[in-house]
Formats: C-alpha cells, structure tokens, sequence
C-alpha cells in the first residue's frame, strides 16, 4: 500500500526542507521575536515592580507631608499665639509707660502750681506786709502829727505795757 | 479536498459541485465509462503524485505537470507530461489473470513504466505483476518534485514570508505591544514558551523552544494548507507516512541527544527493580524509546489523512448517486467536518509539540529520589 509506506524522496526533501527551514528561523526569526518578547516581558513586570515601589513611596511621601503640615501648622500657631502675646504686651507697656509719663507730667504740674502758689503767696505776703507798713506808718504819722496824740500813745503803749 | 473557509467560499464550492456532477453526468452519459469509484479516488487524492490536478476528468483534465527527478545510473529529470501523456500499457496479472492498466514513459521518460504514481524502469518493455503489485522491476530512486514536495516547499515559504513579518515587527519596533501580524502569532509562540516547553522540559526548557515552535508551526501550517481545496492547498502532506516518520525521528533524535545519565538509568536500571525482573523490564523500555515517536508518527498521519477521507467520502454521497441535490446533505456534513478538521490541524500541531516536548522532558529530567 503506497499510504503507508515511507517514499524515500519525500524524506530527502522533507528532511532538507526541515532542516533549512529549522536553521532559518532559529537564526532570523525565533531569536529576535523570543528576544524581544522576554525583553518586554522583563520591562513589564520591572514597570509593575517600579510602579508597587512608587507607590509605596508615595504613601511615605504622603505621610511625610502630613507631618510636615501637622508641624508647620502648629508652628504657625506658635507663632500667631506669640505674636498676640507680644502684641498684648506690647499694647499693656505702652499703655503703662503713658500712663507712668502722665502721672509724671500731673506730678511736676502740681509741683509746679505748688511753688507758684507758695511764691504768689509769699509775694501777696510781702505786698500785704509792705502796704501794711505803709498804713501803719500813714497811721502813725498821722497819730505822731501832734505832741497831744504822741504823749496819748506813749501813755497808752505804756498802758499796754503794764498790763502784760 | 473541500474546506470551507468562509460563506462566500462555500458558495463557490457549491456552485463547483453542481458544474463538476452535471459535466460528469453529461460525460457518463456519452461515454462508456468505468463506474465511478469511491475508494480509487479517495486514495488517489490523499496519496501523492507526480502532477497538480487542477481541474476535469480524463481527457480535459487541466493540471500541472511537475518534474521527475530520477538517480539511475545518472541524474535524470524530466516533466511528468511523458508518463500522464504517455503510452497506455495493459499487463495480465500472473496470480488472479486481471488486467492491470498501466503507463509507459514516452520521449525521454521511455525506458520508464508509471503504477499507482511509482516510477519503476521497464526490463523487457513491460511491467509484470503479481497479485496487484508490481514484480520484478527496479525502482529508481526517485527524487520528483511531486505534489506533496511541491506543497512543502509553499508551506515553507508561507511560514517563512508569515514569520519573517512577525520577526520584522519585533526588529523595528523592540520590546513593544504586538500589532498586525504579530498580535496574533505572538499568542501561539507565546504558547509553545510557555504551556508547551516550559511546562513540560522544566528550566533547561530555553533550548528546545526553536525547535518545538518550528515543528509546531510546520505542522500547523500544512495541516491549514492541506485543508484548502485548491492551489496551494490541496495535497495530503502531513498526512503522508514519510512526513510524520520523519517529523517522529526528528523528535526521537532529539530525545537520545539530549538524554542525561537519569534517562538511562531509568531504562538499564530501572532504580527499586529487583535484578532479575530488568531481563523484563531493559527489552519494554527500549522497545518504549521507540514506541512514543511511533504513536506521534502515526496519530499525525491517521488524523490527517482521515479528515482528509471523510470530507472527501461526503462529498463523494454526491457522485455515487449522480445528483446534485445530494448536494444538501453532504455539504453540510462536509462542512461540519471541515470545520472540526481546522480545530484537528491546530490540535494536531499542538499535541505533536507538547508529547515531544513531554518526551524531551523525560529526558532531561534530574533525579529526584
């Protein structure tokens, strides 16, 4: 039976055939679709092994932030209740210094009003006690202007005189 | 050969049927012709032959005649046209006393007698036989060019111009997503990477991957060309005894090469056997070396050829019963089955890729106990 029987020329060209075609496709075509079929899957999972990595990082990163703004937030209101602090006291000084500063001021004005008012004073009293001179003098002049007058006083000095 | 590929395909196939039974219909009629018959013809087209059938019967038959290659005595070539065209030659059988209808070679084939598409040198001017085979006469070795050599050299070539394609995409473009061609090649190379070597050989698997996927793609690739009815597709190549044989010793040959120590130890001593049942088990384990590529040689061909006889036996309904109308059975079944023959080509490639991966893997496996 010619089915089942092997024909020597058809291995002849099966075999070449076969053997060609595995050369050249091993050489020209396997090796650079393999090649570049590995090389993808390589970037592939490297790409999926950067991306699990980066994401990981970004979670740190993420964490990061949030402290830094945890901090910086607090800081700020540091900061802010500082500067109220220093404000208020800042504020309160000023206010205590003009209030000092005025005290001072009505001080040396009463000062001042003191020692006028003691220099009106002992002027008026010098006035006084100069116009009071000039009466008495108008006075005695006018008492002395006769010898009548003068011996009445004299007597009644002495008078005085004797009583005490 | 009939596969259907497509609706528009089917539809020329069928208006085919209709003008092939009708002009055999008209020419029954006309000339006294042997009784079509089934079996002739069914062998006729799985087997080989010197010439490409085209298309009509007989005396209009259109094919391509393709070139004898004889070593006897010297190189020897010429068209097949000298024996298809040549001298018709009638012989009496010596054991049952039929007639056995044969050709002789005419120009430069004379000298040369064509039987059932084998070439044998003529001794004494004519051939004689004995019980239906040829007796007696030399056979040439014979080199032709014929109709399944024609077809490997078109299966190569298609595998050659699709691969390089895809090869050309991955030289040009790198490491990148496939496209075109490639997105579709790429899931079957990737497929005999990994489900097929690296599944079965293991992690030495990298150095077998060539080779399978080249077995892989030449079966799968004629087994698609086989099914197509016409020109290029057509013959019965991996369907052809010589073709598995020797696909099978490629994967044998493979196997012995690569064999390590664990191999042998398993066939020459077979390790926790007792010593005397080794004169049992040496003889099994050898006639085993063997026996795996054989059942690849033959589930190959027995798949091949039997899609190839179904398809060819239901188209057949038609002309054994000269009606057309027959037609609306046996194109359905012939569909059918040409269909499941497309998922047998593929099946077919993919078992013989993965049992010899199996086998290599076998041999190559490490101790472990």
């Amino acid at each position: 039976m010619g089915l089942i029987t092997p024909d020597l020329g058809l291995l002849f060209w099966t075999s070449l055939v076969f053997v060609l075609l595995l050369v050249i496709l091993t050489k020209f075509i396997w090796k650079p679709i393999l090649t570049s079929v590995n090389a993808r899957e390589q970037k592939i999972s490297d790409a999926l092994e950067l991306a699990e990595k980066t994401k990981a990082e970004m979670h740190a990163l993420q964490a990061a932030n949030e402290n830094l703004l945890k901090e910086a937030r607090a800081e700020r209101d540091a900061i802010v209740k500082d500067a109220k602090e220093t404000a208020v006291k800042m504020v309160e000084d000023a206010k205590n210094a003009a209030k000092t500063e005025a005290n001072k001021i009505v001080e040396s004005a009463r000062a001042t009003i003191n020692t006028e008012k003691t220099a009106a004073i002992a002027e008026l009293k010098n006035q006084v006690a100069a116009i009071s001179l000039e009466i008495a003098e108008k006075i005695i002049r006018g008492e002395l202007s006769s010898d009548e007058k003068q011996k009445a006083l004299a007597e009644k000095m002495a008078g005085d005189i004797n009583l005490n | 050969m009939s596969l259907i590929f497509s609706a528009k395909r089917f539809f020329s196939f069928l208006v085919g049927i209709l003008i092939f039974s009708t002009s055999f219909a008209s020419e029954h009629g006309s000339e006294k012709k042997k009784e079509f018959n089934v079996g002739e013809m069914i062998m006729h087209h799985v087997s080989d032959a010197h010439e490409w059938h085209l298309w009509g019967g007989h005396h209009d038959a259109v094919s391509i005649y393709l070139p004898v290659i004889l070593i006897d005595g010297g190189l020897k070539t010429f068209s097949s046209k000298h024996f298809y065209h040549g001298e018709h030659a009638v012989s009496m059988d010596k054991k049952t006393n039929g007639e056995v209808e044969y050709v002789k070679g005419v120009g430069p084939a004379a000298g040369y007698a064509m039987y059932h598409e084998e070439v044998y040198k003529l001794e004494n001017g004519e051939l004689s036989f004995e019980d239906g085979h040829v007796h007696g006469a030399v056979k040439p070795y014979d080199f032709s060019i014929t109709k399944n050599v024609l077809s490997l050299f078109m299966g190569a070539i298609l595998i050659l111009l699709i691969l390089s394609n895809v090869a050309r995409f991955y030289k040009k473009n790198g490491p990148v997503a496939p496209r075109g061609l490639a997105k579709y090649l790429e899931v079957l190379i990737v497929m005999v990477r990994d489900d097929i070597a690296k599944a079965n050989i293991g992690h030495k698997y990298q150095k077998y991957v060539p080779y399978l996927l080249t077995i892989f793609f030449f079966i799968f690739i004629n087994n698609l060309l086989g099914l197509v009815p016409f020109l290029p597709g057509g013959a019965n190549l991996t369907g052809n005894i010589t073709v598995t044989l020797f696909l099978s010793v490629c994967t044998l040959l493979v196997t012995l090469v690569s064999a390590n120590k664990n191999y042998w130890l398993h066939i020459f001593a077979m390790p926790g056997v007792p010593k005397p049942l080794l004169i049992i088990m040496i003889p099994i384990e050898l006639v085993g070396i063997l026996t795996k590529p054989f059942a690849l040689m033959v589930r190959l061909f027995a798949n091949m050829t039997a899609g190839h006889i179904i398809v060819l036996a239901l188209i057949s309904i038609i002309f054994i019963n000269q009606n057309a109308a027959w037609g609306g059975l046996s194109v359905p079944m012939a569909l059918f089955i040409s269909v499941l023959e497309l998922l047998v080509a593929f099946l077919q490639a993919f078992l013989f890729a993965m049992l010899s991966a199996l086998f290599i893997g076998a041999a190559v496996e490490e101790a472990h106990h």
